[in-house]
């Protein structure tokens, strides 16, 4: 059983990365990875959210949304799946408004660091993609949790990586076109093709 | 509004401030629906009809939004047009839904549409709106379809399934560049594609953060720094 969910974690992680295998949460990738700093903070918080939103968008779309999921209520014959995205993207932005006011009261520090980037994560990709791809392989509960922590832990891993060589980069000397976006989206082609080595692994 | 002012906003995102290539927004999709074309243009057409009537419509209500709960009510509002599209591409092209799978639902996420909303939608009138979200999915679209040409095309050697270049596995003369059917490779056009953008728009490229000085040779240096 251990072995199954860690199977799920490190294909996750690795071979099906969410920024660098299905880009995902490309947007702020690019833009947030200029210091390792950011990019850490930025790390961790999508790392939470994804935690806390796979998880309970798994339950809502079991319990209510899946086809004949409704049988609990008298109700076997009700598909409400094409709600699915309203509420997948109201329980997000819920989860990280809730999130906020929580660290706000309870962990000051930590809400400091994180800043402006926390109500971003409403509307970075990664997550909403991260639910949308746990619905899509109809993972259990239990695997949904690992999905999700596997999700953000790739995501955050790729970011602080790109913001590392973005770091080491910005002393070379690069042609005026490529300055800044274009030689980023180079670099994270690389990356990517770097990333595709993990594809050949079956666990 | 005038016409002309019209034409403005529906022509400055297609290269001046291309979504894609300046303002860095909606790039996820950009890269994973663009190995074949006929594909990338079903994505467009969803993506540029949800911009620009979520434009529209928050644009209508602008006034009403408290501004504290803005982002829920805008998401309400693309959420339930990105169903509409999404399920209408169920019932008539169900093939090509299968295909985009996840990213017809991302464009929720999709930051143009959220962009647009936030930067033009909230400030302006309801038709100049439609018409900014209609330019900056063209805009994207512009991109999209650049990107999809060059890696079908040199890809596989067809068009939106027909051959252009006989392969040689075909018994034609053009070998497959495998490379470009790599999702990875989109991102290398992409960059090169914003190299060529700004070798010719020079006002979009970004200033350097460190300038490599030249190299000091000692009769530049004064006594002191010689000394320190």
């Amino acid at each position: 059983m251990l072995e199954h969910y860690l199977s799920i974690f490190i294909t996750t992680v690795f071979i099906e990365n969410i920024a660098l295998s299905v880009f995902l949460g490309m947007c702020t990738f690019i833009a947030i990875s200029k210091k390792i700093d950011a990019a850490f903070g930025l790390g961790v918080a999508v790392i939470a959210v994804c935690l806390i939103t796979v998880p309970l968008n798994n339950f809502i779309f079991n319990t209510i949304l899946k086809d004949g999921a409704l049988a609990w209520a008298g109700l076997p014959d009700v598909n409400l799946q094409f709600v699915g995205l309203i509420s997948y993207i109201g329980v997000i932005a819920a989860a990280v408004q809730i999130l906020e006011m929580f660290l706000d009261r309870f962990v000051p520090a930590l809400y400091n660091a994180l800043g402006v980037f926390l109500p971003l994560i409403t509307v970075n990709c990664a997550i909403l993609g991260a639910t949308l791809f746990m619905v899509e392989k109809d993972l259990k509960f239990g695997e949904s949790v690992v999905y999700g922590l596997g999700a953000g832990v790739g995501w955050a891993m790729a970011i602080v990586v790109l913001a590392g060589i973005r770091e080491k980069l910005k002393y070379s000397d690069i042609p005026d076109g490529l300055q800044g976006l274009g030689v980023t989206f180079l670099i994270v082609g690389l990356m990517s093709f770097g990333f595709m080595s993990f594809g050949g692994i079956s666990l | 509004m005038t016409v002309k002012q019209y034409k403005e906003v529906l022509t400055k995102p297609l290269l001046d401030e291309n979504p894609i290539t300046l303002q860095i927004l909606g790039i996820c999709s950009a890269l994973a629906v663009t190995s074949n074309l006929s594909v990338t243009l079903v994505m467009c057409v969803a993506l540029t009809s949800v911009v620009s009537f979520s434009n529209l419509f928050i644009s209508l209500i602008r006034n009403y939004i408290p501004s504290s709960v803005r982002i829920i009510v805008q998401m309400t509002i693309i959420a339930s047009l990105v169903i509409v599209v999404d399920e209408l591409l169920k019932a008539y092209d169900y093939e090509t839904s299968k295909k985009l799978s996840v990213f017809v639902g991302l464009i929720i996420t999709n930051c143009i549409v959220m962009g647009r909303a936030e930067a033009f939608a909230m400030k302006e009138k309801p038709f100049i709106s439609f018409i900014d979200g209609l330019g900056n999915g063209l805009g994207y679209s512009v991109i999209l379809i650049a990107v999809a040409i060059v890696r079908e095309l040199f890809g596989a050697g067809t068009l939106m399934g027909y051959e252009i270049l006989p392969l040689v596995s075909n018994g034609g003369w053009y070998p497959a560049n495998n490379l470009l059917l790599l999702p990875p490779s989109s991102f290398i056009l992409i960059g090169l594609m914003i190299w060529g953008i700004r070798a010719y728009k020079t006002d979009q490229i970004e200033a350097n953060e460190f300038k490599l000085s030249k190299h000091a040779t000692a009769p530049d240096l004064t006594k002191r720094e010689l000394n320190a």
